[in-house]
């Protein structure tokens, strides 16, 4: 109790912290955490969301002295810049996002522009645009900060080492766990029965199934994260499902065996004509769709959620003027309530299917297709069930 | 598609990848490891045990055959001793019964023969008293004579025919 306190506390500070840095910048506050009344503010308002931030932001508001309040807080920005490596806090850009407050730090000049941050050129004093909006005069920087997508990353690497840490460690006592662990062990056994096992093959599943469970809750716990009103938004990045996917490929593109590669490069059943043409599309679903299909699903689903959590959310808002507060305000909850419901169930669903669907590709690259058969009277391979496995999949 | 590649930050990718890597490994190390060898092991310590109780049952279950054979034996034997010891028995009384039976005829032939002896001794007795008496009667007869020759010839005659072996 004393420890949840604590962290309680450390909360509350740094959410303080930044509330001392708030920006009364009038002239910039539209852009970022402005109020939001119209239908052109609530759909920038969602398109930001989605969107990756540099800072931990809460909620705005006014104060009662026309000053425009931020409650979160700053997150480190680190990017590799022409100078080199150059950190400083986000709260510096001022809620800025539209490339107007330029920041000076490692002797270089930074501006932020739709959560991206740019290098100014140098000499460059004020940011210019071309006809479709793009900066002129910068360039992008690799951007390695703890951004909020890093930052929540953080937190799910944190409680998934925090929950499954100890339930590892509540083995050394007792064979049944007690309190979460009882919670967390059927969901571990389910990951092994039944995403690892059948798609991998009882003899091979085991040295897979760490990458298997670690994807598996990194993804539903991303996912749960942002369904909470900290507005986290990990798995809607199209970066983070790359990457998870990129593990993915390279997985099975090491572990996958003989067999894996000589029905990929030159399929020994079909005419010889045809096998190459047949290589071709082969290689194109091991290395483009097969990731790519992993990446973009997961991705277009957890953004599609939010987008549309947050749009009935925004009825409140869009709806007003016709069926005043109280009716907007009732439609808007009872909508975004029950598509709620339905994003409980996607978050867990995407973070299956994402897992099912890795160990299906690596179980496909480590199938063995020759292994020993049964025969049948006349001499005839009988078909067994790795057989009907190879054959499905 | 431009979006989507505008939106892809090479920079949240690398600390993605960076921290998955990690969390990967940690994971393994601290937590998956553990959890998996200790499940495992649960469930192959509930696997064993019942293992054991379904051998412990047809273990039983052998015993209680077992017993059933000893009881069916031992009720068979019994069975097989009452049979043996009314056959026993029968016998005896078979035995017995014939024992007594050529018992009694031997005595029977003894007894038979006794009287056939005695019958004999009797006849010869009788034959001897016959002449005795015979002789006797001759005497009394010659004695007899003597008076009335007539007389006596005719007794000798009536004694005679009213003797009759028997």
């Amino acid at each position: 109790m004393k420890k949840k306190l604590g962290i309680l506390g450390l909360f509350v500070a740094l959410l303080t912290t930044f509330n001392s840095n708030a920006n009364s910048d009038k002239e910039h506050v539209k852009d970022h955490g402005g109020e939001v009344d119209t239908k052109e503010e609530v759909t920038e308002y969602i398109l930001h969301h989605i969107k990756d931030a540099h800072d931990f932001h809460l909620f705005s508001y006014t104060a009662d002295n026309g000053e425009r309040k931020h409650i979160g807080f700053p997150l480190p920005v680190i990017v590799w810049s022409s100078k080199g490596l150059v950190t400083f806090m986000s709260s510096k850009f001022h809620h800025d996002d539209s490339g107007q407050h330029i920041v000076n730090a490692g002797g270089t000049n930074f501006v932020k522009l739709h959560s991206k941050i740019y290098e100014l050129e140098d000499g460059v004093t004020e940011l210019q645009f071309d006809a479709e909006h793009h900066p002129t005069n910068a360039h992008k920087v690799l951007d390695l900060s703890i951004t909020k997508s890093v930052f929540g990353i953080l937190v799910v690497a944190l409680l998934m080492l925090l929950w499954f840490g100890g339930l590892a460690k509540q083995y050394k006592n007792k064979q049944i766990p007690t309190g979460f662990g009882r919670i967390l062990e059927p969901l571990v056994i389910y990951v092994r029965d039944e995403i690892a096992k059948p798609n991998i093959g009882e003899g091979k599943y085991r040295q897979f199934t760490g990458y298997l469970l670690t994807v598996f809750f990194f993804i539903w716990i991303s996912n749960l994260l942002g369904l909470t009103p900290f507005g986290f938004n990990i798995t809607g990045q199209i970066a983070v499902t790359a990457a998870l996917a990129i593990i993915t490929l390279v997985i099975y593109t090491f572990k996958g065996n003989k067999d894996y590669y000589m029905h990929m490069l030159w399929m020994s059943d079909a005419p010889w004509w045809i096998r190459p043409i047949l290589a071709v599309i082969e290689l194109a679903g091991a290395f483009l769709i097969k990731p790519f299909s992993l990446l973009v699903r997961l991705f277009a689903n957890i953004s599609a959620g939010h987008i549309v959590v947050m749009s009935l959310i925004g009825i409140l808002i869009t709806m007003k003027s016709e069926m005043t507060i109280v009716g907007s305000g009732l439609l808007s909850f009872a909508l975004s309530f029950f598509i709620t419901l339905i994003e409980l169930l996607v978050a867990f669903l995407q973070a299956y299917i994402f897992t099912m669907l890795s160990a299906l590709f690596i179980g496909m690259a480590v199938a063995e297709h020759d292994h020993h058969h049964e025969h049948d009277d006349h001499g005839n391979e009988l078909p067994d069930a790795e057989d009907v496995r190879a054959d499905f999949i | 598609m431009e979006q989507l590649i505008n939106d892809f930050s090479p920079g949240l990718f690398a600390m993605q990848t960076i921290i998955m890597l990690v969390l990967i490994f940690l994971m393994v190390k601290f937590a998956w490891k553990p959890i998996m060898n200790s499940i495992e092991d649960r469930e192959k310590g509930i696997k064993d045990a019942l293992d054991a109780a379904e051998n412990a049952r047809k273990e039983m279950q052998n015993l209680q055959a077992d017993n059933d054979k000893l009881l069916k034996e031992a009720r068979a034997e019994r069975e097989a001793m009452l049979k043996e010891a009314r056959e026993i028995k029968e016998k005896m009384i078979s035995d017995a019964k014939e024992q007594a039976q050529v018992e009694g005829d031997k005595m029977i032939k003894q007894a038979q023969a006794a009287i056939e002896s005695e019958k004999k001794a009797a006849m010869a007795d009788i034959k001897s008293q016959v002449a005795t008496l015979s002789v006797d009667i001759a005497e009394k007869v010659i004695k007899e004579e003597l008076a009335n020759k007539d007389k006596q010839l005719k007794l000798v005659e009536n004694m005679l025919g009213d003797i009759k072996l028997n």
